[in-house]
C-alpha cells in the first residue's frame, strides 16, 4: 500500500500570547516555535501504522520554505520513506485553494493508494485542501476520519460527526482521507532519531516540474485574500479576579456556594 | 432577481440548528442586495422539513431521491452542481460543519467558485463578498475578500457565528426539483451511524463541572484538578486535546464533537477556549475561567476569569475551600 501525506509546518501558538505586526497582515512571529501542524502528526503516524501492517511505502509532500524540511524530516524520523518539499517564488501567498493546486499536480506524477492530510490547519483552519486534492485528482474523499479499516481496494473510515456521532461510509482505493486529531498515538521522535535522517536527501519541486502557470498558484491563484488583521472583540468579558491566591480561592469558594449550589 | 442559496443540512431526520442560523444570515444579506433567499433541501421524505422551512425564504428548492436518504459527499456535489449552475446564485452559503466541510470545498473547486471557509462575519459589497475568517484558534480574525470575481460565490459559515432571528414570513412556496442523480456507482457509500460511547458518569447532569484542557500538560497531572473536582462536588471533564491524547475517556469531552452541558458553575482550567468547545458550554449558568493568557477567548465568554499558572493556583484552591468547608 503506497500512501502519501500532506503535511504543513505551522507556528505553535495553542498556548503562546500572539500579537499582530506592523504589516497588520500577520503575526508576530519572532519567539513562537513551529512545529508539525497537530492534525498532520494524526495523519503521517496513521500511514506509518498502515505501512507496518501492510507494507508499502510512505512518502511526505509539503508546501513551504527550506523551514519545511524540519516537518518533514520530523516526518522521516517517524518512518517515512520519502519526502518532497514544493518551493516556488510563485507559491507565496496562496489559500487553501491555491495550494491544493499545486500539491494536486505533484501528486499526479506519483502513483499511490491513499492520501491522508490533516482535516485543517492550526494557523489558516481552511480545513479545504485535502478535499480540493481529491476533487483535482478526481478520487473519492472521506473528511474529519477518526478510524480506518483498510480491505480489499476499499478502506471503511469513520467519519466525526457532532455530538459523539459518527457516520460509517466505504471508498474505493485510490482515496483521500482527511484525518482528526486522536485518531492514533503519533510515536515521539527522539533527537537521534532526526539525527539519523539529517542528511536524508529532500527532493524540491518548482513550478516548472509540476506543469503549472505562475498565475495558477500563489496569491494570483487564490480564491481568497487576506486584507488585514485585528483582535477578535472581547464582549463583555470577564471580571477578573486579583489579589494573593487565597484571596481568589476564597471568591471561588462563595461562588460555588451562590451559584453552584455547593454544600 | 438576484439569489442568495443556502444549503439546508438536516440528520435523521431533523434540521440541524446550522440551517437555522444560515437562514437567518442568508435573509439578511438578500435584503442589503434587494435579492431573494432559497433553500435547497436534498433528502428522500423530506417534506415535511420544507414545509417547516417554506415561509422562511421565498423558495424552498426541494430535491426528493431515494439515494439522497442519507448524506454523501458525492451526491450532494452532483445535485448541488446542477442547482448552482441552473440558478447562478450570487451567493451559495453551506454550514461549516462535519457535512459541510465534506462537501463545500470540493463543490466550489468543481464549479470553479470562489470559496472561503469557516465564515464568522459577511458583508455584501458591490458585485462582490467580504468575510471574517478567526485565525490561530480563534486567537486572531481575518478580514478577507475574494480575489476571484464571481458572479458566484461561496462561502461555509461557523456554526454559532449568526444567532437565529425569528422574521416576518415571506411568501414562501416549495419548488421540486427532479434528482439528476442515476444509479450509475459511487464511490463512496454511507454504511451506518455508530454512537460514541458514553462514559460512567453523565456529565450533562452535574450541577458543577470542572474541566480540564490543553493546559494541563501531561495526564500525571489529572488526578490534581479530580481533587479539586471531589472537593467542590463536582464532576471531572474536559476539553478535546484531552481526549485526544487518551488522558480522559470521550465521555467527558465537552464541546461540538462530545457533549453540550448547562451546568450551574463550570470552572474552565487550562482551556484556551476555541469555538468547538465554547459551543458546548457556554449555556453553563456560571463559567469561572483560569488561564495564564490574559488574551485566552475562554474570558470572553467567562463571567469570572483567573489569570493564573494553573499548577499554582488549583491546589491553593482546592486546599481553601477544604479549610472552609469545615
Amino acid at each position: 500500500m503506497n500512501i502519501i501525506v500532506c503535511i504543513k509546518r505551522v507556528p505553535d501558538t495553542a498556548d503562546a500570547d500572539i500579537s499582530i505586526d506592523k504589516s497588520g497582515k500577520d503575526i508576530d512571529k519572532s519567539g513562537l516555535a513551529f512545529d508539525l501542524n497537530e492534525w498532520d502528526s494524526y495523519a503521517i503516524e496513521e500511514a506509518i501504522l498502515l505501512k507496518e501492517k501492510f507494507g508499502g511505502t510512505v512518502t511526505v509532500y509539503s508546501l513551504g520554505g527550506e523551514d519545511s524540511n524540519e516537518s518533514l524530516r520530523k516526518c522521516l524520523a517517524m518512518g517515512a520513506d520519502d519526502a518532497i518539499r514544493l518551493s516556488d517564488p510563485a507559491f507565496a501567498g496562496g489559500d487553501g485553494y491555491a495550494t491544493a493546486r499545486a500539491l494536486a499536480e505533484a501528486l499526479r506524477q506519483k502513483p499511490f493508494d491513499l492520501i491522508l492530510t490533516g482535516t485543517q490547519a492550526e494557523d489558516d483552519g481552511f480545513g479545504q485542501v485535502g478535499a480540493v486534492i481529491a476533487e483535482m485528482l478526481s478520487i473519492p474523499h472521506v473528511s474529519i476520519v477518526n478510524r480506518i479499516e483498510v480491505q480489499e481496494k476499499k478502506v471503511k473510515a469513520h467519519r466525526e460527526l457532532e455530538g459523539g456521532l459518527e457516520e460509517v461510509v466505504e471508498v474505493d482505493l485510490p482515496a483521500l482521507l482527511t484525518i482528526q486529531t486522536g485518531i492514533n498515538e503519533p510515536r515521539y521522535v527522539s533527537i537521534m532519531g532526526i539525527r539519523k535522517v539529517a542528511k536524508k536527501e529532500i527532493k524540491v519541486l518548482g513550478l516548472s516540474d509540476l506543469n503549472l502557470k505562475p498565475e495558477e498558484v500563489g496569491l494570483s491563484g487564490s480564491d481568497i485574500q487576506l486584507e488585514n488583521l485585528f483582535l477578535p472583540p472581547v464582549g463583555e468579558g470577564a471580571e477578573m479576579m486579583e489579589g494573593k491566591p487565597e484571596e481568589i480561592a476564597q471568591k471561588v469558594f462563595e461562588i460555588l456556594k451562590d451559584k453552584g449550589g455547593m454544600a | 432577481m438576484k439569489e442568495i442559496m443556502i444549503v439546508a443540512e438536516h440528520r435523521r431526520g431533523e434540521l440541524r440548528d446550522v440551517t437555522w442560523e444560515l437562514i437567518s444570515k442568508g435573509r439578511q444579506l438578500s435584503e442589503a442586495i434587494q435579492g431573494e433567499l432559497s433553500v435547497a433541501l436534498l433528502g428522500k421524505g423530506v417534506t415535511s422539513l420544507a414545509e417547516a422551512l417554506k415561509f422562511k425564504a421565498n423558495r424552498v428548492l426541494l430535491i426528493e431521491d431515494d439515494r439522497l436518504e442519507y448524506y454523501n459527499s458525492e451526491t450532494y456535489e452532483r445535485v448541488l452542481t446542477q442547482l448552482i449552475t441552473e440558478r447562478k446564485p450570487v451567493l451559495t452559503m453551506i454550514g461549516h460543519t462535519a457535512t459541510g466541510m465534506d462537501f463545500a470545498p470540493g463543490l466550489a473547486a468543481h464549479l470553479k467558485l470562489p470559496l472561503a471557509t469557516d465564515c464568522i462575519g459577511i458583508d455584501a459589497k458591490e458585485d462582490t463578498f467580504s468575510v471574517i475568517r478567526q485565525i490561530y484558534g480563534g486567537k486572531i480574525n481575518a478580514a478577507v475578500s475574494f480575489l476571484k470575481k464571481g458572479p458566484s460565490y461561496m462561502v461555509t459559515v461557523r456554526a454559532g457565528a449568526f444567532p437565529f432571528v425569528e422574521k416576518e414570513p415571506l411568501p414562501g412556496e416549495v419548488i421540486s426539483i427532479p434528482s439528476p442523480l442515476t444509479d450509475e456507482g459511487l464511490a463512496r457509500r454511507f454504511l451506518q451511524y455508530v454512537e460514541a460511547a458514553t462514559g460512567e458518569v453523565d456529565i450533562t447532569q452535574a450541577d458543577i463541572l470542572v474541566a480540564v484542557g490543553r493546559g494541563i500538560k501531561d495526564a500525571d497531572s489529572i488526578p490534581m484538578v479530580k481533587e479539586l473536582a471531589d472537593t467542590i462536588g463536582g464532576v471531572l471533564a474536559c476539553s478535546r486535546p484531552v481526549v485526544d491524547k487518551k488522558w480522559l475517556p470521550k465521555g467527558c469531552q465537552v464541546g461540538t464533537s462530545g457533549k453540550t452541558v448547562k451546568p450551574k458553575v463550570y470552572i474552565a482550567i487550562g482551556i484556551s477556549g476555541a469555538f468547538q468547545h465554547v459551543a458546548g458550554m457556554k449555556g453553563s449558568g456560571t463559567i469561572i475561567a483560569i488561564n495564564k493568557d490574559p488574551k485566552a477567548p475562554i474570558f470572553s465568554v467567562a463571567q469570572y476569569g483567573i489569570v493564573a499558572d494553573l499548577f499554582k493556583i488549583v491546589p491553593v484552591i482546592k486546599d481553601k475551600i477544604k479549610e472552609l468547608k469545615k
